[in-house]
């Protein structure tokens, strides 16, 4: 025994060490790469982002040079800081508790001092730069917007956040990521791939040449530039008619599904976001809750459709039988469809069928079609199933698997729904009976309802309305040149177009609105709502809505206007709409009364009225709102 | 027998285990000190040029002590014993200071460190002594007389401050359980040791409490013979005092340092702001020695290779720290295979002790095996966080020129004593 002890305690040890060894190199150790080594130092270099032109090759995104002024604190020496400050515009306080802050981050590690100094700084700091040791200037490349519209399409970037890097690795701390509109759905595209550099360092920090040569280190690959659909003339003309309302515009192309105009309104100058005064803009457009210029109204917001979802219930109609185009009804200022009160109707009274009822936008016509299709079948749920389905081929209900950074569902009731929220009542067509007339559950997107228009335009087909041209001449996404076909019959459109047609000819809703020398096919909107305030229900003044297309034949733009409030469809969204189409078409714009109508009324009264505390009176109990010596705002 | 076999009967797998350490030795301590490129292996400005100098000079020595007639080193251990502690005298005198110890002499560009050929002086001496027919190591007084054999040195060195060699010197204890000192005496001194750590631990009164407890419960259950009270008393009382002892020891005797190695090797601290701060200052080496070895995970990085070397991240790695390097560039592979070339050969140099026809052999045999397991344990232990800080080098591996040197001393003696064992009739 004792003249085996040290060897017994020797293998023991041996063991003991093996195991340890085990242990750390081979038990604990994950697969770590070269970038969680801190021997190893990463040097990025940083790709140029991608320019974004408009349909027409007009230049709307671009890059710019900034300036962020760095320290490495124990590097600093004394120094002039009155200069100093003068020259970064900042206080002396202000420089003594950045100092103190960054060298408690860390000595050693170079960080912003100031961030984003402005050209002129710049120019008589570069010179001086040399007198101040410990700090020296970074560049960085910030977006420059060649305009001023299109906030809302083009988006903004901004710096990657904790959970940004969580989810993707490829950000690091500093790094800029898109953070709305095209900037964020082409993000990938547009950034490109950074270049990084391994560079071995030694415990001091300094550099002791390339990791293994090298072999690991990659060039930055430059972000591709992109064409966008827009039009950049109609987009800027389509924000100049919406200002001081609230709502969204969306023009597409209906032959191709490209978006020719995406308005949102309010809506801000897209520069504000860039640069030194970003985070100061954007919480103040973050906390105007009311407005909520950072709210796409037109991809965004969900509102009832209203009578433009007249034209097809009646597509619906015609696909399942249930009427044809000849047949006729008689209104009689109401349509009693055995509810407590008969369904009102603004037309005028008199012998309806689809042509007239359509362009008189009247709502007994409407209901009778759609009790006659949930009537068709015993069951209303089925029949409601059915209908449901029709409804959704046109886009509408889901999200449109765009490529636009937001959207939003919208809504089409279906059997099981009514089923589900009439446990105990057996519901019928009367109990859904609004929905003949779009003011009842369903919810449409103002995109949504464009592209709806764009399938009547196209007699029954769409393609998903996208916002991307081209990726520098590689084609785009097939899922945006596939047909998507409603569920309607190519020939029940014909009469549906014709009755749009008549929208615009006498006794017509827009009849006032017809563009000359141009057919155009419409539907107006007035839709009733309702907001909380306070908790208490409050109805306000109806929304104005306007859908349509033009040519007639072969149509080359498709549009839905929402105006928030707008009191009746032809009031504002149709006004907007008619000039918005002949602006696209013509270049140029005719009815200069008209276009002077729209710039100088305002809604904004209209809309501060629910939020003042006082009482206030709706639709035409209120007085319009009249801008008195207009001029057309001038931004660079 | 023949002329040319009687000279060259020396045990071949001590030298091929000696050159396989010496060599891969010099392989990492050229990974740990070189920056840029190499120019040449003989630029005598770098660790690296001026450890194959060493190596070199090694040769000679070991040409030296295999040619001298084994009956000499048992004859003049005496005189180098005693030569051994004027020198460590010497130090008082003459003696330069480096980080704090005064353990070197300075020769122009060269520092040599008595202390390390001490340990071959103090081992000859120790052999000698129990190996004399008149000392019965039995006796009390002939143990105290081979303990103040190896105090007397091991005071000295502490003298100058330098504890990590003096700790080598416990290691003889192992030649004093071969040569009949009862077993009980390690088990007690293990017991002991363990009851002050975990005294450390987790403060002493808890563990008091648990070990009274214990006794109390042994003498009334399992207690073989009568009336023993004063036995189990001592035990109580030898408790008290380890207990309260050793956390009186910790906070009032050591040093700073040396108290910063304990309470990180028993992560003693919990205090986060502190730990932080420990990160930075003295765990600073343990933690960048552990990342450094894990970093190399199965295979290693590869000879000179390694990020954390070449980065110089670990501090003394191309002395104290060396096994860092082999664990960062050669992975788990290499470093199991050093271990296990240390293991190989302490056991060779055990059962090799054990053949030895006379005692001095033996005895001599069993302290080159103590001494080496006590470098290769303490120092691999070390650095991969196993036991506290302890600066002493790794045998045949670690940079410097009188480490080196002692070693090969040490052990090539051995060789020469060996191979006359197995040249004699």
């Amino acid at each position: 025994m004792k003249k085996l002890f040290l060897v017994f305690i020797t293998i023991c040890i041996g063991v003991i060490f093996i195991s340890r060894l085990f242990y750390l190199q081979v038990y604990t150790t994950k697969k770590s790469t070269i970038f969680d080594d801190n021997a190893i130092r990463k040097e990025f270099t940083y790709p140029k982002r991608g320019f974004v032109f408009d349909r027409n090759n007009k230049l709307l995104v671009a890059n710019q040079p900034s300036y962020d002024v760095m320290i490495v604190p124990n590097e600093v020496k004394p120094l002039d800081t009155t200069l100093f400050c003068k020259l970064l515009n900042i206080t002396k306080q202000k420089f003594i508790s950045t100092y103190k802050k960054t060298y408690r981050y860390s000595p050693k590690i170079p960080q912003v001092f100031v961030s984003q100094i402005s050209k002129e700084n710049y120019g008589v700091l570069a010179e001086k730069m040399r007198k101040f040791k410990g700090f020296y200037i970074r560049k960085r490349s910030l977006r420059e917007y060649q305009t001023y519209i299109g906030a809302n399409v083009l988006g903004n970037i901004g710096e990657v956040n904790y959970g940004d890097i969580k989810k993707k690795p490829y950000y690091r701390k500093g790094d800029l990521i898109g953070r709305a509109g095209i900037e964020k759905s082409y993000e990938e595209v547009l950034r490109g791939k950074k270049g990084v550099k391994y560079i071995q360092k030694d415990i001091f920090n300094r550099n002791i040449g390339s990791f293994k040569n090298g072999i690991y280190d990659t060039l930055a690959i430059p972000g591709k530039d992109i064409k966008i659909t827009i039009d950049h003339d109609l987009q800027a003309y389509g924000e100049l008619l919406m200002m001081h309302k609230r709502g969204g515009i969306i023009a597409i192309e209906p032959e191709t599904g490209e978006i020719l105009a995406m308005v949102s309104s309010p809506t801000y100058n897209p520069n504000d976001l860039v640069g030194r005064k970003r985070n100061a803009n954007y919480l103040k457009l973050h906390k105007d809750t009311l407005a909520n210029p950072l709210y796409d109204r037109s991809l965004q917001a969900q509102y009832v459709p209203g009578s433009p979802f007249k034209t097809i219930v009646a597509l619906v109609g015609l696909q399942e039988e249930v009427i044809n185009p000849k047949s006729t009804i008689r209104c009689v200022g109401a349509y009693n469809y055995g509810g407590k009160k008969p369904l009102g109707c603004h037309c005028g009274q008199g012998k309806r069928n689809l042509i007239n009822g359509i362009s008189r936008s009247c709502n007994s016509y409407f209901a009778h079609v759609y009790k006659q299709t949930i009537d068709k079948y015993e069951n209303p749920s089925e029949s409601t199933n059915r209908w449901a389905n029709h409804i959704k081929s046109f886009g509408l209900g889901n999200y449109l698997n765009n490529d636009l950074s937001v959207g939003n569902k919208g809504f089409v009731p279906n059997g099981d729904y009514y089923d589900r929220r009439y446990k105990d009542f057996r519901w019928r067509s009367s109990t859904t009976i609004s929905n003949a007339i779009g003011q009842g559950e369903v919810l449409t997107t103002p995109i949504q309802l464009a592209n709806m228009t764009a399938v009547i335009a196209n007699r029954g087909y769409y393609y998903t309305p996208h916002i991307i041209k081209s990726i520098e001449n590689k084609t785009i996404n097939q899922r945006f040149t596939t047909k998507h076909h409603s569920s309607i019959d190519k020939q029940h459109f014909e009469p549906v177009i014709e009755g749009m047609y008549q929208v615009f000819n006498n006794g017509g809703t827009a009849q006032t609105l017809r563009i000359p020398g141009i057919a155009i096919c419409g539907k107006t909107g007035t839709a009733e709502n309702k907001v909380k305030i306070n908790g208490k229900s409050t109805q306000l003044t109806d929304h104005s809505i306007f859908t349509a297309f033009a040519p007639k034949d072969n149509p080359k733009i498709a549009i839905a206007v929402f105006i928030e409030n707008g009191y009746w469809g032809s009031r504002f969204a149709g006004r907007i709409a008619s000039l918005m189409i002949e602006k696209y078409l013509k270049g140029y714009t005719t009815r200069k009364d008209l276009e002077n109508w729209i710039f100088t009324h305002s809604l904004e009264n209209e809309y501060k009225k629910p939020y003042s505390g006082k009482p206030f009176k709706i639709n035409g109990g209120a007085a319009l709102q009249v801008i008195e010596n207009y001029t057309k705002p001038t931004v660079n | 027998m023949t002329r040319e076999n009687k000279g060259f009967k020396f045990d071949w797998i001590i030298i091929l285990l000696f050159l396989l350490l010496v060599g891969f030795g010099w392989v990492n301590i050229t990974a740990a000190s070189a920056s840029g490129d190499i120019n040449s292996y003989l630029d005598f400005s770098k660790p690296y040029g001026k450890q194959l100098l060493f190596i070199l000079c090694s040769f000679f020595i070991i040409v030296i002590v295999l040619s001298l007639e084994s009956k000499f080193y048992e004859r003049f251990s005496s005189i180098i014993y005693l030569i051994s502690i004027i020198a460590l005298l010497g130090l008082f005198l003459f003696g330069k200071n480096v980080n704090g110890a005064t353990s070197w002499y300075g020769l122009g560009s060269l520092t040599i460190q008595p202390s390390e050929f001490a340990k071959v002086g103090t081992a000859l001496a120790l052999a000698k002594f129990l190996s004399d027919l008149q000392t019965n190591f039995s006796t009390l007084k002939d143990q105290i007389r081979a303990i103040a054999i190896i105090s007397l040195p091991a005071i000295l060195i502490i003298m100058q401050n330098d504890t990590g060699s003096t700790l080598v010197y416990t290691t003889f204890i192992f030649i004093f359980i071969r040569e009949g000192l009862p077993l009980n005496y390690i088990l007690i001194a293990i017991g002991a040791l363990l009851l002050s750590v975990l005294s450390l631990k987790f403060s002493a009164m808890p563990i008091t409490i648990i070990t009274i407890c214990i006794v109390i419960l042994h003498y009334f259950f399992i207690r073989k013979k009568k009336y023993q009270q004063l036995k189990y008393l001592t035990i109580v009382a030898f408790t008290f005092i380890l207990t309260f002892g050793a956390t009186f020891f910790y906070n009032s005797v050591l040093k700073t340092h040396q108290q910063n190695r304990i309470s990180l090797w028993l992560r003693l601290e919990k205090n986060p702001d502190k730990l932080q701060k420990m990160k930075r200052t003295f765990a600073y080496n343990l933690i960048e020695s552990e990342k450094a070895i894990s970093s190399g995970q199965i295979t290693g990085k590869g000879f000179r290779k390694g990020t954390r070397t070449t980065g110089k991240f670990v501090p003394e790695q191309h002395t104290d720290y060396i096994f860092t390097t082999v664990g960062e560039e050669w992975g788990f592979l290499g470093s199991a295979l050093v271990v296990i070339i240390y293991v190989c050969l302490i056991v060779r140099i055990v059962i090799l002790a054990e053949l030895q026809k006379t005692q001095f052999a033996r005895i001599y045999g069993y302290s080159v095996a103590a001494i080496l397991f006590f470098h290769f344990t303490i120092n691999i232990g070390m650095v991969m966080g196993l036991i506290p800080t302890i600066g002493i080098p790794l045998p045949f591996f670690s940079y410097g020129g009188s480490g080196l040197w002692a070693f090969t001393l040490l052990l090539f003696i051995f060789v020469k004593l060996d191979s006359n064992r197995i040249n004699e009739w």
